[in-house]
């Protein structure tokens, strides 16, 4: 019987080690895994890769774990805090400590879905001429340049849904959603914190992640 | 004394030109002020690029759902027929062609159309392009909102950009302050200027040759 339930925030994370790339859904504060995050804190795992379209809301799971010098590297969209003060990633990275992959937020998103779709990558006209084009490969199809982006992947990945049934089908709120769906589908193991977790399979025409692509759920009540 | 655009009535000028029945993204800053003076009779489906299409007015406080939030952090509504979706279906929106006009802020802008907003290379803040990038090479149009100058006086309408730029020739008409101004394959163009402005004295505000269109108007905006 299909039963993707897990009863602790150490077992959603069991098989994490250091090195691994992570993937974590969220924009802004919104859909991020904070509670998955804090417990992979507590795991002590180090040289962390983390795919995330930002570097951390202040207070946010994402900051902590980077003040907790736990990542090598962000490959990211933005890379800027709020507010005057420095974002622990800011603090770091001007540093020298972290690595920084800036990379345009729909591209981003494309190239997880590539990874996620068994894809190598694919050619968009996003960038083209731009700093951020620099060392890709250029091509002209039709009377249009584009560059090759190739596609990213993960050992795990950790989103927040609203809703999660024991098949590890999902349902998200509002704005929630965001890069949970793809991001879902381009990890070895995907586990989603969820504010309900049923029994009871969630109606079918109203899934947003199939259970194909989540491995674990957590029943996580309260957050965003 | 010329009578220069406030922020608003900057806002004001570019919304007249947002045509009935159209998909419209807007940047922060000053685009996200054009949602405020679209024209009445006219109905507009304003897109998210972190998943909501059709943004509607911003909610009263007992209203709020905090998992509704746009791509620049503010509580938001949805309009009738508006819909959610993820980062895939955004971006599909975005780079396919789909958004008819999205409004931007910039640094500076070239005749050419070349256009730079993402990197203003501060020394103490991380790099974001979001999805600058994106809605730039995407949108079937894009117009930038901007000042006419910096805070010192240099001229942001320029001949090439010094900061990175976001995309090549994608820019086709910019709302200024001061003056309404196409770009064009043969540069500037300049449709409107405020009362009181000589055209030698816009000139001198602007890094590269303007060229008048020939029926060039007085730019007027209601008090605001």
């Amino acid at each position: 019987m299909f039963d993707k339930r897990v009863q602790s925030a150490a077992e959603a994370l069991a098989g994490l080690k250091d090195g691994d790339t992570v993937m974590l859904s969220g924009f802004q504060r919104i859909g991020a895994p904070d509670t998955l995050i804090m417990a992979l804190i507590e795991t002590g795992v180090k040289d962390l890769t983390i795919i995330a379209n930002g570097t951390g809301h202040p207070g946010s799971g994402l900051a902590h774990l980077v003040e907790a010098g736990r990542v090598a590297k962000v490959i990211c969209s933005s890379a800027r805090g709020r507010g005057s003060e420095m974002s622990p990633f800011e603090k770091a990275w001007f540093g020298g400590k972290i690595g920084l992959e800036l990379v345009p937020q729909g591209t981003f998103a494309e190239r997880i879905r590539a990874g996620g779709a068994g894809h190598a990558g694919f050619y968009t006209p996003t960038a083209v001429g731009t700093d951020l084009a620099a060392g890709k490969e250029e091509r002209r199809f039709g009377d249009r340049d584009y560059i090759l982006e190739t596609a990213l992947t993960a050992d795990f990945a950790m989103l927040r849904a609203e809703r999660g049934d024991r098949f590890g089908n999902l349902i998200f709120h509002g704005s929630q959603a965001n890069f949970g769906p793809v991001m879902a589908t381009a990890a070895e193991i995907t586990v989603a914190e969820v504010n309900h977790l049923e029994e009871s399979p969630l109606d079918p025409h109203g899934v947003h992640a199939a259970g194909i692509f989540v491995d674990r759920v957590l029943h996580v009540p309260g957050g965003a | 004394m010329s009578n220069r655009l406030n922020r608003n009535q900057m806002a004001w000028r570019a919304a007249q030109d947002v045509a009935d029945r159209s998909y419209v993204n807007l940047g922060i800053g000053i685009p996200v002020l054009v949602a405020n003076y679209i024209p009445g009779e006219r109905s507009v489906m304003l897109q998210s690029e972190n998943g909501i299409l059709g943004i509607g007015p911003a909610p009263a406080k007992d209203e709020i759902d905090p998992y509704f939030v746009d791509a620049g952090g503010q509580h938001v509504s949805l309009a009738p027929g508006g819909m959610l979706t993820d980062s895939i279906g955004a971006f599909t929106m975005i780079t396919g062609g789909h958004i008819d006009v999205t409004l931007l802020g910039a640094f500076q802008v070239a005749g050419n159309g070349d256009f730079a907003n993402w990197n203003a290379l501060l020394a103490n803040k991380g790099p974001l392009v979001g999805g600058a990038m994106d809605l730039a090479a995407g949108a079937r149009e894009v117009r930038l909102i901007m000042a006419h100058t910096t805070r010192e006086g240099e001229p942001r309408l320029v001949g090439k950009c010094s900061y990175p730029l976001t995309a090549r020739g994608r820019a086709s008409r910019i709302y200024t302050d001061l003056a309404v101004v196409d770009a064009t394959a043969s540069g500037f163009v300049v449709r409107e200027i405020v009362e009181g402005m000589s055209r030698d004295a816009l000139a001198a505000k602007s890094g590269a040759p303007l060229a008048f269109a020939d029926d060039c108007r007085t730019l007027t905006a209601p008090e605001l």
